[in-house]
């Protein structure tokens, strides 16, 4: 597979290009069990995480997954930095760039911020979130984390439950997982539902609908309570009675083996209940895992100065 | 060199190795992705009527070690590692089908020193092609066959390339 510059999204992967990330994360996965689980891959290249949006896994995520490929790690601290005394996007990547940073992971509330980073600069950027618009690594962790359990994807079921409207893992991961070949279906109150879902996405109303359509997992989204100038839904508690997964509907879940995954952090109360975390079907710990694996996978095959 | 040569080949690897390792209690044969791996089970299977070490098998796939992996064009999808047995105090005899500048096996010591600390690593090849570029040896030599660096030794196994023959090509033919 020929090295590219950036990932930004996933509609611009190749067929090949997803399936080659997906397939070496199962090495680098194994990684792990060994004592040393390191390997030489970027030694002596940096990566930098550039978030102006708060995160905590993805974040370390990247920075977990770049050591293990030996880069040296660098987190550019936004809080501290001249970005509170008003320094552009761009001015910041000007100075990355005469530090020679190697790779760029960035999160920004704009979508399309990353592309415009990308533009003006050698470095290999990775968008770790865009405002609405996508997060290609989480949607590949999802993917890949889905291969574990069913093997070949193709026609599998899956339910996207919660605020799809806001949700950049929505669109990205529904994206992915429709050109794997898998049935997707969405969840959400009509406050929260996109206008423009694609075609091949069955909507749901209700959780009756939601069992009647059959799903094999069940995905929940957070709520994105920080999106939201104004109120989507009347409240928390109502939210969580109609959409959210309560113990009786994890009852159901159990009897019908459906698996549950959920792109953290989890507001417990709000889209699940404590229960669900302790579920035997519950993905969320294997996903936050195969996170870092795809991102090593991703690092090894983006390079910077290559073509587009 | 077809399929019957490289059987005598393989065949007389087997019995040198058996007798280079006298002592050890356990021999690990571990195989360089791609081609080091089927010749690694050749070995074995020829070891084991003999009176020798047990054989534990294993592969590893060195590309995240390689020197060139920054500047390669095309990046290979990845076959993993597969290191059972406990590398430390291990006795190992690393496999591959050709020896040419000595930079993969480089590497596959490296990768080796990250399992653990092994007692012994041996060097075991079925064609050794000459123009090293590192200062690495081999212990077992099955053919050794000098060729200019515009040519290529090719390597094929039943086992991943439907037939065993060894022959010489230009070296600008793609690989696979």
């Amino acid at each position: 597979m020929t090295p590219r510059k950036d990932l930004l999204d996933i509609a611009s992967l190749t067929d090949a290009e997803i399936q080659f990330v997906l397939d070496n994360a199962v090495p680098f996965k194994d990684l792990f069990k060994r004592s040393v689980k390191k390997v030489p891959t970027l030694k002596g290249q940096t990566v930098l995480t550039l978030f102006y949006e708060a995160s905590t896994r993805t974040r370390s995520s990247f920075e977990v997954a770049a050591s293990r490929l030996s880069a040296d790690v660098t987190h550019f601290d936004i809080e501290t930095s001249s970005v509170t005394k008003g320094e552009s996007v761009l001015d910041t990547v000007e100075t990355l760039e005469a530090m020679k940073v190697d790779y760029i992971v960035v999160r920004h509330k704009n979508a399309g911020l990353p592309d415009l980073i990308a533009r003006n600069t050698q470095a290999s950027v990775i968008n770790a979130g865009d405002g609405f618009h996508a997060h290609p690594t989480q949607a590949l962790l999802d993917a890949f984390t889905l291969k574990e359990i069913f093997g070949p994807l193709e026609g599998h079921r899956v339910v996207i439950v919660g605020d799809i409207k806001h949700s950049r893992v929505a669109r990205s991961t529904s994206l992915l997982l429709r050109r794997l070949g898998l049935k997707v279906a969405y969840l959400a109150p009509g406050s929260l539902m996109p206008r423009d879902t694609p075609g091949d996405v069955t909507l749901l109303k209700s959780w009756e609908e939601l069992w009647a359509w059959k799903p094999e997992v069940t995905y929940l989204l957070r709520v994105q309570m920080e999106r939201q100038r104004e109120p989507f839904f009347p409240s928390v508690a109502e939210y969580h009675k109609i959409y959210g997964m309560t113990d009786e509907r994890l009852a159901r879940v159990r009897d019908e083996g459906l698996y549950v995954m959920h792109p953290g952090p989890v507001n417990r109360g709000v889209e699940l209940n404590d229960n669900v975390m302790t579920y035997e079907r519950c993905l969320i710990n294997q996903q936050v895992e195969n996170g870092i694996a795809v991102r090593m996978s991703v690092l090894y095959w983006l390079r910077p100065g290559a073509a587009v | 060199m077809d399929k019957a040569g490289m059987a005598a080949c393989i065949e007389r690897l087997a019995e040198e190795i058996c007798q280079g390792s006298q002592g050890a209690r356990q021999l690990a044969l571990v195989g360089i992705h791609r081609r080091g791996v089927p010749l690694a089970h050749r070995l074995a299977a020829a070891m084991a009527g003999k009176p020798c070490a047990s054989i534990v098998l294993g592969s590893i796939d060195v590309t995240q070690y390689r020197d060139d992996l920054q500047t390669m064009k095309v990046l290979p999808k990845l076959e993993g590692s597969d290191i059972v047995f406990d590398m430390d105090d291990a006795h190992v005899v690393l496999c591959d089908e050709v020896l040419y500048t000595g930079r993969t096996i480089r590497a596959a010591i490296d990768e080796l020193l990250d399992f653990g600390r092994p007692r012994k690593v041996q060097l075991a090849v079925l064609v050794d092609r000459g123009g090293r570029e590192l200062p690495i040896q081999p212990d077992y030599v099955g053919l050794y066959h000098e060729v200019d660096d515009s040519e290529r030794i090719c390597v094929q196994f039943e086992e991943l390339d439907g037939l065993d023959t060894v022959f010489v090509q230009p070296s600008t033919t793609p690989s696979e």
